[in-house]
C-alpha cells in the first residue's frame, strides 16, 4: 500500500489542527469546548469510525487503529494540558486572592472577670495548693465580732488602728478587717483543725485620694491546730511570696502589732519593681508591706473555742489592691470600683 | 516620734552605721520611715532601703565662731557689721540678722555670741528663697562692704525653716570646731506601734537599743539637791478615784526666772518635732521626751491665792456632768462624768493628763512652780480625749498607758533641769500620793512554750538571758523561767495573755529573722464544701463565657441614686436602709439595698465610651431586718446590657441592637449552667421596667426576679448617651443556686437518625409561644426531643390580630429508625390539641 488511505490523512491533518488549537488554550472551558469539537459524540474522530465503510475493507482495521491512536494521543494532550491549565488557574488564583492581614481581626464579644475577682481567685488557688479552704463572713458586723471578740475592748488604745464606719446602730459596724471570719470560722469549725483563706471586702473611714479607698479587698489566712508555730507561719507565707512574685523573692519578717496575733509582725517582700533599690512604689524603701500576720491570740482562740493551752495558731490578712496595684503598676486605687470599662478591658 | 541620734546616745552606746541601726530599729518593731542628717554626711554603700535626706555641713567651711563686736554698717541701717574669730583669725562678717542689732554699736562684747560660720564656696540652703533650695556661697558687695563669708539662720543648714534671725549657740560652743562635729545629728522617724508607747522616749528607745546590743543603759541622774521648806507643807494631794489615778507627784521650785532655754534644749525640741516657749515649759516637754512622762507645770502663787493665802489643796475627782473649763488654748470644755480633773479647793485647775486649764498656765512672770507627775487610767483617758477631740503629745502617750513608776523619775528629771535653766530653789522632797500600786506582773514561760509557739529550741538560761536583757527580772526553775515584767511597761499581761506577750518578746529579741521557716506539716483539716465560693464562681464564668463584663461597685450610695431604677411617681416609701452614723460623704450614706442600681450607676458611667455594653455584677445587697441586729445580706446577681448586639468591624455593617431576648437569651443560658428545671418566664409588671417588656422568672414555681426592658420614666433618670434602650435583669442567686442540681442526667448519643418536621400555625396574639410549646411537648410524647420556634411573622394573609409560628420538631428514638407513620401519628395529636385547647390551627400543607 504506496498511498495512504484519504482517511488517515484526513486524520492526520485533524491531528495537527486539534495540537495546534490546542497549545493555544489556556482556560478551562476553552478546553471543554476544544474536548466536545474534537473528541466529542460529532467531533472528526468518532465520525471516522461511522465513515470506516467508505474505506476498502483491508485497509479498515488500520485505519480504525490509527483513529483509535489519534484519539488516545489527543486525550493524553487535552490530560496534560488541562492539568497545566488548572495549575496555572491555581497559581494565578492564589496570586489574586491575596488579603491584607494587616486589616485589624474582627472582635468577638469577650466577656472578663474584674481584675479583682481574677487576683483574689489567683491567691485563694495558691493557699487552696496548701490546703485552705475558703470560708466567707458578713460585710456588716456586729462590734462584737470586728472588736471584741478579736481582744479589741471598747476605748482600748488599738481601736485607733481602724477609722471606722459605724452604722446608725452603734453596736453594728462596716467590718474593718476579714478578721471577724476568724471568730465566725473557730465557731464553726471547732474543735477541728483549721485551714482556711477569708476573702471579702472591708471598709475604713478615709478620706479618699490615690492610695487610700474607704471600700477594699483583703484576704486573711487562719490556721488553727495542736502544733502550729510562727516557723510555719513564716513557711507558710514564704511559699506564697514565691509562688505569687517569682521563685527568687526575698522576704522579711519584723515584729509588728495586731491586738489579735501575738508575736505580731508585718512581711514585707523585697521590692519586685526596683529589685530592692528604691522606687515610687516602695516608697524608696526598697521592701513593700505585704501583709500583717502573727500567731493567733490566745484570747482569741478562747473566743472562737479553743483551748490556748492545747492550740495554736496564726493569721495573716493581705491587701489585695494593693498587690494588684504593685503587680500592674496601677496609679490610683478608686479605679478598682470606678469600673471605667477602659480601665477593666485592660485585664 | 523622733529619735535624735545625740540624745540617745546619753544614753546607750552606739556606734552601728546609721543604716545598720535604722534595720536594726525597723527589725526590734520600731520601723524606721526616713532619716534626716544635720550636717551629717549621707552613709557610703548599702542604705538597707532607708531614705537619708539632709545637708551636710563641710567640716572646714562650717566652724563653730564667735562674734566679739557688732558694728553698724556705713550704708545700712538694716545691715550690721560682726568682728568675728573663726578659731583661725579674725573676719569682719556682714550680716542682716535682726536678733543682732541689740548689740549694735556696743562695743567689744564682754561674752562674745556663738555663732555657726560658713565660709565662702559652701552650698548651704537660700534663706531667702521659699523651701529648702540649695545655693552656693559667693563672695559679694553689698553697700560697698566685701562680704565672703555668712553668719547662718538654722533654714539655711537645714535645721528648720527658722530664718528670723542667725543661730546663737550657747556660750560653750568650742569656737574653731568644726559645725558638724557640734551640732551634727541624725533623726529618725520611728513608726511606734500601739504597745509600744514605752518607747515613745529617749530613754524608751535606748533601752531597746541596749538590749539588743546588750549594752548597759545609763540613767540620768535623778538626785534632787537640797531643798529649803518641805513640799509636803507646801501642797496637799487628796486622790479621790485611784482607779483613774493611781499616782500623783508633785515637786516644787520658787523664783525661777522663765527665759529662752539653753540652744541644745531649743534644737533637740525642734528636731522632736516641738516648738521652744520658754526655759520652764520647754523642761516639761524635754522631760516627756525624754523620759516618757508627761509633766505639767502649775503657778503656785495662783494656787495659794485660789486657797485664800492658804496650803492649797490639789483634789483629783471626776467631773460633774457638765463642770466647765477653759484650757489653755482659750477652749471652754463641757466636761463628762469621768474625765478626771485636777482641781483644788476653788474649783477645776486642769483636764488630768489632757491638758492644762487657762487661770494656772505657766506665764513670763510666773516664780513658783508646782509641777505635777502623775498616771491615769488609760482608757479612761482616750475615752475623755475622744469627746473632746484633743490631739497632744501628753495626751497620745498617757492613752496608751505610761507606767506609775516614770510619775516619780519624770519629776525628779525635770525638776533638776528647771532648776539648771531657769534658776530658782528646789522646796524638800516630793508630795507622792500613790494608793494603788501598779503591780509588775511575773510570767512563766518555759521551753516547752517557746517550742510550741515560736518553733525553736531555747534553754530556760537562754530564754531568760533575753528577757533580763529587756530588763525582765527572771528566776530558773528547771525548764521554767519565771520572768517579771519591769517598771517602765505595761504590755505585759497576766495568764495566758502575759505568756503570749512574753513569748513575743522573747522572739522579737531572738531575731524574727532568725526563726526557721517550715512548710505546713499538720493535719489537714476535714474537707469542706465552699458552696459560697462555688457558687460565685459558677455564676461569673457564666456570664463571662457570655461576653460579659464584671464590675464590682461601691456599697455606699445615697437614697436618691437608689431610687433612680423607678419612675417618679413609682418610688417605693419606707425601705429600710443601713444608714452610716459617719459617712465619708452625704452621697455615700447608706449601703445599697438593690443591685441594679449599682449596675445601671457602672453602665450610665460608660455610657458614652462604648456603643456596646454588657456589664454583669454578683455581690450583696443589704436588707436590713426587724428585731435583727445585722441586716440580711442576701447576694444578687444583675445584669445590663444596652447597644449593639455584636461588636462592631470595619466591614460590620449589621446595626442590630440589644433587644429584649438578648437578655433573656443570656440568662437562659444560665439556667442552663445551673441545669436548673421548671423554668417559666411570665409576662409580668415592675415599674422598673416597660410594661410590655419585662417578665418575672421562675424557677420551680418561685420567683426570682425580673428582667427586662428599662421603663422610659427610668431611662429619663439617667444619661446613657446615645443608648436609647437598655436591658436589665436583677435576680436572686442565693435561690438560684439553692435550686440547681450538684449532679444532672444527660441524654445519650444515640446513632439512630432524627426525624424532623417543620410545623407552621396560625395562633390568636394573645396565646404565648410558652403555651404552645407546652401543649406541643406535652403531646409529643417522649419521642419528641427538640421544640424550637424558627419564625414568626404577621401580615394581612393571616388575619388581623393573629400571629403565625413555624416550630421545628425532632422526634427520635434512643433504638431504632423510626417512621414515618409513627411521627404522623404524634403530629396528628398534636394539632388536634393544639386546636382543641388554645384554638391554634397548624397550617396543613395542601
Ligand atoms: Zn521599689
Amino acid at each position: 500500500m504506496s498511498e495512504k488511505s484519504s482517511l488517515i490523512t484526513e486524520l492526520e491533518t485533524l491531528q495537527k489542527q486539534a495540537e495546534q488549537e490546542l497549545a493555544g488554550l489556556t482556560s478551562e472551558s476553552d478546553l471543554q469546548n476544544w474536548r466536545t469539537q474534537f473528541l466529542g459524540r460529532s467531533a472528526m474522530v468518532m465520525q471516522i469510525f461511522r465513515r470506516l465503510p467508505e474505506a476498502p475493507q483491508e485497509e479498515r482495521p488500520g485505519i480504525g487503529q490509527f483513529a483509535n491512536q489519534v484519539k488516545s494521543t489527543l486525550e493524553e494532550k487535552l490530560a496534560t494540558k488541562m492539568e497545566a491549565v488548572k495549575a496555572s488557574a491555581l497559581q494565578e488564583s492564589l496570586q489574586t486572592e491575596s488579603l491584607d492581614v494587616t486589616l485589624p481581626g474582627r472582635k468577638p464579644p469577650r466577656g472578663r472577670l474584674h481584675i479583682q475577682t481574677k487576683v483574689t481567685r489567683e491567691i485563694c488557688r495558691i493557699f487552696g495548693d496548701m490546703g485552705f479552704q475558703v470560708f466567707q463572713s458578713p460585710e456588716v458586723e456586729s462590734d462584737d465580732y470586728n472588736f471584741e471578740l478579736l481582744n479589741i475592748p471598747a476605748h482600748h488604745p488599738a481601736r485607733d488602728m481602724w477609722d471606722t464606719f459605724f452604722t446608725t446602730n452603734e453596736s453594728v459596724v462596716l467590718r474593718t478587717h476579714t478578721s471577724p471570719g476568724e471568730i465566725h470560722a473557730m465557731k464553726a469549725f471547732n474543735p477541728d483543725p483549721i485551714r482556711v483563706t477569708l476573702p471579702g471586702m472591708c471598709f475604713r473611714y478615709e478620706q479618699m485620694d490615690a492610695n487610700h479607698e474607704i471600700q477594699f479587698n483583703q484576704l486573711e489566712l487562719l490556721v488553727v491546730g495542736k502544733d502550729i508555730t510562727f516557723a510555719h507561719l513564716k513557711g507558710t507565707l514564704e511559699e506564697f511570696a514565691k509562688r505569687m512574685f517569682g521563685q527568687d523573692v526575698r522576704t522579711r519578717f519584723r515584729p509588728s502589732y495586731f491586738p489579735f496575733t501575738e508575736p505580731s509582725a508585718e512581711m514585707d517582700v523585697e521590692c519586685f519593681v526596683c529589685g530592692g533599690k528604691g522606687c515610687p512604689a516602695c516608697g524608696s524603701k526598697g521592701w513593700l508591706e505585704i501583709c500583717g500576720c502573727g500567731l493567733t491570740h490566745p484570747v482569741v482562740l478562747q473566743n472562737g473555742g479553743y483551748d490556748p493551752d492545747v492550740y495554736t495558731g496564726f493569721a495573716a490578712g493581705l491587701g489585695i489592691e494593693r498587690i494588684s496595684m504593685l503587680r500592674y503598676r496601677i496609679d490610683d486605687i478608686r479605679n478598682f470600683w470606678r469600673n471605667d470599662v477602659r480601665f477593666l478591658e485592660q485585664f | 516620734m523622733e529619735l535624735v541620734l545625740s540624745w540617745l546616745k546619753e544614753y546607750v552606746d552606739v556606734d552601728l552605721p546609721l543604716p545598720e541601726l535604722a534595720h536594726q530599729l525597723t527589725m526590734l518593731g520600731l520601723e524606721v520611715e526616713d532619716v534626716r542628717l544635720i550636717g551629717l554626711p549621707m552613709p557610703t554603700g548599702e542604705n538597707k532601703g532607708f531614705t537619708f535626706h539632709g545637708l551636710e555641713w563641710d567640716k572646714e567651711k562650717f566652724v563653730v565662731a564667735q562674734v566679739d563686736e557688732v558694728m553698724p554698717h556705713p550704708n545700712a541701717d538694716r545691715l550690721v557689721l560682726c568682728r568675728l574669730n573663726d578659731g583661725q583669725g579674725e573676719h569682719t562678717v556682714l550680716t542682716g540678722a535682726p536678733n543682732l542689732y541689740d548689740y549694735k554699736g556696743k562695743g567689744p562684747l564682754d561674752k562674745p555670741l556663738k555663732v555657726a560660720y560658713a565660709k565662702e564656696g559652701v552650698r548651704l540652703y537660700d534663706g531667702h528663697k521659699p523651701g529648702f533650695e540649695l545655693t552656693t556661697l559667693k563672695r559679694a558687695t553689698i553697700r560697698g562692704v566685701e562680704s565672703t563669708s555668712m553668719i547662718c539662720s538654722e533654714k539655711e543648714l537645714g535645721i528648720s525653716e527658722d530664718h528670723e534671725g542667725v543661730m546663737i549657740l550657747d556660750d560653750d560652743a568650742p569656737t574653731g570646731a568644726p559645725l558638724v562635729d557640734y551640732l551634727g545629728d541624725a533623726v529618725f522617724s520611728i513608726s511606734i506601734p500601739a504597745n509600744m508607747v514605752r518607747c515613745s522616749s529617749m530613754i524608751g528607745l535606748a533601752r531597746e537599743v541596749a538590749a539588743y546590743l546588750d549594752q548597759p543603759l545609763r540613767m540620768p541622774d535623778l538626785t534632787l539637791p537640797k531643798g529649803e521648806g518641805k513640799v509636803s507643807d507646801a501642797v496637799k494631794i487628796e486622790i479621790r478615784n485611784p482607779e483613774l489615778n493611781p499616782r500623783f507627784v508633785a515637786g516644787l521650785i520658787r523664783n525661777v526666772e522663765t527665759r529662752p532655754s539653753p540652744y541644745l534644749v531649743q534644737l533637740r525640741l525642734k528636731l522632736s518635732g516641738m516648738r521652744p516657749i520658754n526655759s520652764i515649759v520647754d523642761a516639761t516637754n524635754y522631760v516627756m521626751l525624754e523620759a516618757g512622762q508627761p509633766l505639767h507645770a502649775f503657778d503656785y502663787d495662783v494656787l495659794v491665792k485660789r486657797a485664800g493665802g492658804k496650803t492649797p489643796t490639789i483634789i483629783t475627782r471626776t467631773a460633774e456632768q457638765g463642770e466647765k473649763l477653759t484650757t489653755l488654748d482659750d477652749v471652754e470644755h463641757t466636761l463628762e462624768d469621768y474625765t478626771v480633773l485636777v482641781a483644788d479647793t476653788a474649783g477645776s485647775l486642769s483636764i488630768g493628763g489632757i491638758m492644762g486649764g487657762q487661770e494656772s498656765e505657766i506665764r513670763p512672770d510666773t516664780t513658783d512652780i508646782l509641777l505635777e507627775g502623775a498616771s491615769w487610767n488609760f482608757i479612761n483617758l482616750r475615752k475623755s480625749l475622744k469627746y473632746l477631740r484633743i490631739n497632744s503629745e501628753a495626751g497620745y502617750r498617757l492613752s496608751r498607758g505610761v507606767h506609775p513608776t516614770l510619775a516619780e523619775i519624770g519629776v525628779r528629771l525635770c525638776l533638776r533641769r528647771m532648776l539648771e535653766w531657769s534658776g530658782g530653789q528646789l522646796a524638800e522632797g516630793l508630795v507622792d500620793n500613790y494608793p494603788l500600786p501598779y503591780e509588775d506582773p511575773t510570767v512563766t514561760i518555759t521551753t516547752a512554750d517557746i517550742k510550741r509557739l515560736i518553733g525553736i529550741d531555747l534553754t530556760a538560761e537562754e530564754i531568760a538571758g533575753l528577757l533580763r536583757r529587756l530588763m525582765f527580772q527572771c528566776e530558773v526553775n528547771g525548764n521554767a523561767v519565771a520572768a517579771t515584767a519591769p517598771p517602765h511597761r505595761m504590755d505585759i499581761g497576766v495568764g495566758v495573755n502575759g505568756r503570749a506577750d512574753v513569748a513575743e518578746e522573747v522572739a522579737r529579741l531572738y531575731g524574727y529573722e532568725k526563726i526557721p521557716s517550715i512548710r505546713l506539716d499538720s493535719e489537714l483539716p476535714p474537707l469542706r464544701s465552699n458552696p459560697k465560693e462555688e457558687r460565685n464562681q459558677l455564676f461569673q464564668d457564666t456570664l463571662v463565657s457570655m461576653g460579659l463584663q464584671e464590675v464590682i461597685s461601691y456599697r455606699f450610695t445615697n437614697l436618691e441614686q437608689e431610687q433612680r431604677i423607678y419612675p417618679p411617681d413609682a418610688r417605693p416609701q419606707g425601705e429600710e436602709y443601713v444608714e452610716l452614723q459617719n459617712p465619708i460623704a452625704v452621697d455615700k450614706n447608706v449601703l445599697r439595698r438593690s443591685l441594679l442600681a449599682s449596675v445601671l450607676d457602672n453602665l450610665e458611667r460608660n455610657a458614652r465610651l462604648r456603643e456596646r455594653l454588657a456589664l454583669f455584677e454578683i455581690g450583696p445587697v443589704f436588707w436590713p431586718q426587724k428585731g435583727q441586729l445585722l441586716p440580711d445580706e442576701p447576694m444578687r446577681v444583675a445584669i445590663a446590657i444596652c447597644g449593639l448586639r455584636y461588636p462592631s468591624a470595619w466591614d460590620q455593617k449589621d446595626k442590630g441592637n440589644f433587644d429584649f431576648f438578648d437578655l433573656k437569651g443570656i440568662i437562659e443560658g444560665l439556667l442552663k449552667a445551673l441545669h436548673v428545671t421548671e423554668v417559666q418566664f411570665e409576662a409580668d409588671s415592675n415599674p422598673s421596667f416597660h410594661p410590655g417588656k419585662c417578665a418575672v422568672l421562675r424557677v420551680s414555681g418561685e420567683k426570682m426576679g425580673w428582667l427586662g426592658e428599662l421603663h422610659p420614666q427610668v431611662m429619663a433618670n439617667y444619661d446613657f448617651g446615645e443608648h436609647t434602650r437598655v436591658q436589665a435583669a436583677d435576680l436572686d442567686m442565693d435561690r438560684l443556686f439553692n435550686l440547681s442540681p450538684k449532679y444532672f442526667e444527660t441524654n445519650p448519643i444515640t446513632a439512630f437518625p432524627p426525624v424532623i418536621e417543620d410545623l407552621a400555625m396560625i395562633a390568636p396574639e394573645n396565646i404565648t409561644s410558652d403555651e404552645i410549646v407546652r401543649v406541643i411537648r406535652s403531646t409529643g410524647g417522649f419521642l419528641l426531643k427538640q421544640v424550637e420556634l424558627f419564625d414568626i411573622f404577621r401580615g394581612e394573609q393571616i388575619g388581623a390580630g393573629n400571629k403565625s409560628l413555624a416550630y421545628r420538631l425532632t422526634y427520635q428514638a434512643p433504638n431504632r429508625t423510626l417512621n414515618d407513620k409513627e411521627v404522623g401519628k404524634q403530629r396528628n395529636r398534636i394539632i388536634t390539641n393544639l386546636e382543641k385547647e388554645l384554638g391554634v390551627k397548624v397550617r396543613q400543607a395542601e
